[in-house]
């Protein structure tokens, strides 16, 4: 049943949208388009966006100087690969108007988005690529200078340095503790292909080490893939605890490293904690997001179902069976865009059809992967039956090997399609 | 080469132009607005050929090598890493389209704002 807010906000939205998206789309030459965001699908929308009608005002928003991209962190975090090969910068826009200003609230009725220096930007349609917030209120001593001692590094960036360096500083034997979140989160293999390229640093590094993870699920992406690898790779060196074994971490104290589950409490010589996720804040008070932290959207337009001419892409949006990835934010952006370029022009959007391809690295030269294809039915994004799923659970080392490379191409290419 | 893409130099050049170009470009196909459903994905991970990427290019193929390529993969004829779990998510009629959109000029497909 929709919420008492999204009937309203319902209502209200379909007689502003009578009363001013007629007149206004028709009067200018040059329809504005507005993305906030500039990740993997914020960046993308805006670029294809251009690319698809030349004569749209496409305005990016986005206050950070350079782009941290989490996909191959994890090597970071194990000494594999420089933060360097993670950061891209913005100076390669073309004619994208580019504003280095965070935006802070969206006037949905007026169509504005107010931004933090008190100005604020008008729009037809608007783009909102938030990406994650991490909560820092939902596991009891976990807040934001817990953080800097129990590092998330769940956006790529000062997080993952420190990561790496405590692992780097951590002396022989010691026992690091990863602990992975209910669904639905960023990356859903991340955890464990951090765990895997952990324990590569470790067996090479500091064989007498051991890694636990503290799961609050009994299930993850590619598991039986990970579990066998993980017996053949680091026999004795990963345990996994999941939920029904008590792996759900339900308060932790940084002062001690310690971290307590509903079966007792593990105490760590370095704690990796992944905290509960959300919509980015912009999406809370554009007021896109519903009571789940995540935004609801029409998988056609990827227009929020709460509020109108407002679209939502990436690891914001709730994409029905598509994971949260770096793959589908790309993929999401662009289908969004056709669809928003058809909207301003007063023509109908194309069912999407849209891919998901996630590589995990378990060691250097050993990747695996998960693939699916997608398309709106029901009103979300479905599998199509029948195509996707995993890397072969039995396959030569040449396989392994070769996903690992398509794993580092795919990366070139996606960020050479994304940031230019 | 497209009529849109002998446009958009002079576009960028001389704005006093604009009316007359907006007129020319609306009779001229959008960059990929004409795009079959799914093709977008592609360059997720197809890139340009200039990348120089293991992964193959998907510029300068004719559209039935395409769909070939594409039935050989759904049929388990040609060894994949993740192409045959793609291909078979996709029909003969939507594989045909998004063929005939990748077999048209690369500067089609790749261009940049």
């Amino acid at each position: 049943m929709p919420s008492r807010r999204a009937l309203i906000g319902g209502a209200a939205a379909s007689v502003a949208a009578a009363v001013l998206a007629a007149p206004q789309v028709r009067a200018q030459a040059q329809p504005s388009v507005v993305v906030v965001g500039g990740g993997f699908a914020g960046a993308s929308c805006a670029r294809a966006l251009k690319q698809l009608d030349r004569d749209l005002a496409v305005t990016l928003i986005e206050p950070e100087t350079a782009y941290l991209a989490c996909p191959f962190s994890n090597a970071v975090l194990a000494g594999l690969r420089g933060i360097d090969a993670q950061t891209f910068g913005y100076d390669r826009f073309g004619d994208i108007g580019f504003i280095r200003k965070r935006a802070v609230a969206v006037d949905a009725e007026r169509r504005r988005v107010r931004l933090d220096d008190g100005t604020d930007i008008g729009y037809v349609r608007l783009v909102l690529a938030p990406g994650v917030d991490l909560r820092f209120d939902a596991l009891p001593g976990y807040d934001e200078a817990a953080a800097e001692i129990m590092p998330h590094a769940w956006k790529a960036g000062p997080q993952t340095l420190l990561l790496r360096d405590q692992l780097a500083a951590m002396p022989d034997g010691g026992v690091v503790i990863l602990s992975a979140p209910a669904n639905p989160f960023r990356c859903p293999p991340g955890p464990y292909e951090r765990a895997s390229l952990i324990a590569h640093y470790l067996k090479t590094s500091k064989p007498r080490s051991k890694l636990i993870i503290l799961d609050a699920k009994d299930a993850f992406s590619k598991q039986r893939l990970f579990e066998a690898a993980w017996r053949e790779l680091y026999p004795g060196l990963i345990e996994w605890v999941p939920l029904s074994s008590g792996g759900r971490v339900t308060e932790v104290d940084p002062a001690t490293r310690t971290l307590v589950t509903e079966f007792g409490s593990h105490k760590a010589d370095i704690a990796n904690v992944i905290p509960p996720q959300r919509a980015g804040r912009i999406a809370q008070s554009a007021g896109v997001a519903d009571q789940t932290g995540w935004c609801p959207i029409d998988p056609v337009t990827f227009e929020s179902r709460l509020q109108p001419a407002i679209h939502v892409v990436g690891d914001a949006a709730i994409g029905g069976a598509m994971p949260k990835s770096a793959f589908s934010a790309n993929a999401q952006a662009k289908a969004c865009a056709a669809a928003v370029a058809a909207l301003v022009r007063e023509r109908q959007p194309a069912q999407p059809k849209l891919i998901n391809t996630c590589y995990s690295l378990i060691a250097p030269g050993y990747g695996i992967s998960i693939a699916g294809v997608y398309q709106p039915r029901d009103g979300l994004l479905a599998e199509v039956e029948g195509a996707g799923g995993t890397s072969p659970l039995e396959a030569p080392s040449s396989v392994r090997e070769l996903e690992a490379a398509y794993a580092e191409d795919w990366f070139r290419t996606i960020t050479s399609e994304v940031f230019g | 080469m497209t009529s849109h893409d002998m446009m958009r130099p002079k576009n960028r050049r001389g704005r006093s132009f604009a009316p007359v170009l907006v007129a020319a470009l609306a009779a001229s196909a959008p960059t990929w607005a004409g795009a079959a459903p799914g093709a977008a994905a592609c360059t997720g991970c197809h890139g340009p050929a200039a990348l120089g990427s293991a992964i193959p290019s998907l510029d300068g193929h004719a559209a039935d090598d395409i769909v070939a390529q594409m039935q050989a993969f759904r049929s388990g004829e040609r060894e994949a890493t993740v192409m045959d779990r793609i291909a078979r998510g996709y029909t003969e009629e939507e594989t045909r389209a998004i063929a005939e959109w990748l077999a048209k000029p690369e500067a089609a497909r790749h261009a940049q704002p």
